[in-house]
């Protein structure tokens, strides 16, 4: 996957955008940004809270109309 | 550092139960911790392999959940096997009740299990019950 791969979770209510984006890390390769679309608040707070917890990197969120942009990196 | 442990006891068939208790699992399972859950009672019968049957809501909170676009109960368990590897175990007993056997069942679900060994299992752990 060389692009950055984009996963629309708008929509879903919490844990919803979370799992989402877990199942496409794992189809992800060691490098491999992904962002997460998320109109759900607490996942823009839950989602970077996992990502720190085990150990991939999270490049930045921004919200744009309602709409969190959560950025990761796959780094294992 | 070790993972923490978390022992999820599933008796109840009302859907905010059954929500939080799938959340719980699901979460925590995806978060690096050691999660098991037994289902038990009230909740088994959801498991049962063509059981579609929405689990009815148990108060207002229910029924507005209800009608928004929250991940499935029954998908948040699955989730919290295939993405965190957690155990979902059904009761010995309830399947004995149910008269049921293990192809019953969602193929998910772990080897039936019974109370003595979850409980022995569930020694420092957190526990938690639904």
């Amino acid at each position: 996957m060389s692009e950055k791969k984009v996963i629309d979770a708008r929509g879903s209510f919490c844990p919803g955008p979370l799992m989402e984006l877990i199942g496409w890390i794992k189809l992800a390769e060691v490098g491999d940004e992904l962002e997460l679309l998320s109109t759900d608040k607490g996942s823009a707070a839950d989602v970077p809270e996992w990502v720190n917890k085990v150990g991939h990197e999270f490049l930045g969120s921004r919200e744009e109309a309602g709409v969190w942009h959560i950025t990761v990196k796959k780094t294992k | 550092m070790e993972p923490s442990k978390i022992s999820v006891v599933v008796v109840s068939g009302a859907l905010e139960r059954l929500q939080m208790a799938a959340m719980v699992a699901s979460v925590g399972a995806v978060s690096g911790s050691d999660v098991r859950v037994f289902l038990s009672m009230n909740a088994l019968p959801y498991f049962v392999k063509g059981n579609n049957t929405p689990a009815p809501a148990e108060g207002p909170f229910g029924t507005l959940m209800a009608g928004k676009n929250v991940p499935a109960f029954r998908m948040l368990f699955e989730n919290a096997v295939e993405l965190g590897a957690a155990k979902v175990y059904p009761c010995s007993m309830a399947m004995d009740v149910m008269a049921i056997d293990r192809a019953a069942l969602e193929p998910y679900l772990s080897e039936p299990l019974g109370l003595t060994k979850f409980l022995h299992d569930a020694r420092d752990t957190q526990v938690w019950s639904f």
